[in-house]
């Protein structure tokens, strides 16, 4: 796994540039992560990324998208405008967090 | 008192348990029971033949109770709701089972009801399902009716039951169009969430390519908000628009809503299980195997099938007290007709992406592994004989359980497709 550097933080990151270890993430870095793919982030992407984190710690898998407007409660319309394209695997990216499972 | 061992599901995994611990649970002190809906036993994978003719409904059912063995009681009911506190399920006409372990194999199913638009006036008229024996049956006749214009396949969302069904449509749609002269009169587009014709890198550009050479257009990425049956239209979450004339769609699929009910299932209605031993995560006398479960494996019979196979012995150990051994590893294999006669395999597990080479022996094969040969194509229509002979009796298949890297080639480069 290559280590990188972001900003003063030293991160285990894979080949696509997700971490390998979500203890690694704080909420500095995810403002750093965040404008690596373009975005600034406001309160409604903090309920997205705080949701998506909160879940990863009792489930050990990174929800998805269904799961964060089910469970979390933000509609999947409003994740497509917050993180344009590929929501579930910018949240993820901005989060901390491995990749949501493509579910073979 | 004799305990008592209760299955929800006779389908692929719940026939399969039965089978095999009938013949390792003591008849004198061990009751079996496994309830289903009704008495008809599917072979899903049918049904992606029928819609082209190739298969016919007598083919692809037989009766449930026919591969249940002796000393197995068959209950057909509706399951209302599990009160896995009382160890009771409560069937729908008020029926109560109670049960010292319970294994939830009631599956997946499509759902049309949950995308905005997909039961309207168009439902069967142009828009289609083949996940379901009547949704193939209906598409069939379509086909025969559709001579020109764009056929739309689709994914809804995943995860779905047998994930290369949609791709296998697709190439079946393709060498279906070209035989009967049509191809060029119609326009072939693939509509997926996913970033690419499949989850896994290699596979996904293995396919990728097979769909640029057949000049199918895929549309990635594409999540389906509604469906607009007046503008004959699929909208997606970020209002991307995808016109159809024929639309042949995977709706989204969920477990059981009984699971639900019962307080038992995730967001999609399945059951948290531990992904090595399939034994819930709540209650140490429930299990949930095949489709139901959470496990992040494909909702395939094979994956059913292999996991039945480290079930059964961890099942000995765990009514014995004793601490489970085996360790599913989230092995699947599955065909992909291609057409033409043809087909690909692959074998993959919840770590090792599909990878070439050969199947089941190391470098004899005979089946190759994501390449397409007439070898692969019929293994896949020799594998209807051997699910009604050999797999749901339970008596061994002479592939390996768990995943073996033999004979598979990592590729030195590997591009990553998502």
């Amino acid at each position: 796994m290559p280590i990188t550097t972001l900003a003063g933080h030293q991160i285990h990151v894979d080949a696509e540039g997700f971490l390998t270890d979500p203890a690694e993430w704080d909420e500095d870095l995810a403002r750093v992560l965040a404008e690596q793919i373009g975005l600034t982030l406001t309160d409604e992407h903090w309920t997205a990324i705080r949701f998506l984190r909160a879940d990863f710690a009792t489930q050990g898998e990174t929800a998805t998208l269904r799961r964060i407007s089910t469970v979390g409660g933000i509609p999947i319309k409003q994740l497509f405008a917050l993180f344009p394209q590929k929501p579930a695997k910018k949240i993820a990216y901005v989060a901390g967090l491995p990749k949501p499972h493509g579910c073979v | 008192m004799k305990k008592r061992l209760l299955v929800l599901g006779a389908g692929t995994a719940g026939t399969m348990i039965v089978n095999k611990l009938r013949r390792r649970l003591d008849a004198g002190t061990w009751d079996i029971t496994v309830v289903d809906r009704d008495d008809v036993h599917p072979y899903q994978p049918g049904y992606l033949f029928l819609p082209f003719g190739t298969y016919s409904p007598q083919q692809v059912t037989r009766a449930r109770h026919k591969f249940l063995p002796d000393h197995v009681d068959f209950v057909i009911g509706e399951v209302d709701v599990i009160d896995p506190a009382a160890s009771t399920v409560t069937l729908v006409d008020g029926r109560a089972l109670a049960y010292d372990y319970l294994v939830i194999a009631s599956g997946t199913s499509p759902r049309p009801d949950q995308t905005p638009g997909m039961l309207g006036t168009e439902w069967r008229r142009s828009i289609f399902d083949f996940f379901t024996l009547d949704g193939s049956l209906a598409l069939a006749e379509a086909l025969k009716h559709f001579d020109h214009g764009r056929l739309v396949v689709h994914i809804a969302d995943m995860p779905i039951k047998c994930p290369v069904a949609p791709l296998e449509f697709t190439f079946l749609a393709d060498a279906w169009l070209r035989k009967h002269g049509l191809r060029d009169r119609v326009e072939l587009v693939y509509v997926t969430p996913l970033p690419g014709a499949f989850t896994k890198p290699i596979a996904s550009e293995r396919l990728g390519s097979m769909l640029d050479d057949r000049k199918i257009v895929v549309e990635p990425d594409f999540l389906v908000e509604r469906i607009d049956p007046e503008a004959k239209t699929l909208v997606s979450y970020d209002e991307r628009e995808i016109p159809f004339d024929l639309l042949v769609t995977i709706p989204i699929n969920m477990g059981a809503d009984f699971v639900a009910r019962s307080g038992l299932g995730d967001e999609l209605n399945y059951v948290a299980v531990d992904k090595h031993t399939l034994l819930s995560k709540v209650w140490p006398n429930i299990f949930a195997v095949g489709d139901a479960s959470d496990i992040p494996a494909s909702k395939a019979g094979s994956v059913a099938h292999f996991a039945v196979d480290i079930f059964v012995d961890n099942f000995l150990e765990h009514i014995a007290g004793k601490p489970m051994t085996g360790s599913f590893d989230g092995h699947a294999n599955c065909f992909i007709e291609s057409g033409d006669g043809k087909g690909l395999l692959i074998d993959f597990n919840y770590d090792t992406e599909p990878l070439p080479g050969s199947y089941p022996v190391p470098y004899v094969g005979p089946m190759r592994l994501l390449k397409e040969t007439r070898g692969n194509h019929l293994g896949k229509l020799a594998f209807r004989w051997i699910y009604w002979n050999i797999l749901l009796p339970g008596r061994r298949m002479p592939v390996p359980t768990l995943m073996s890297m033999a004979g598979k080639t990592v590729p030195t480069t590997t591009s990553s497709t998502d």
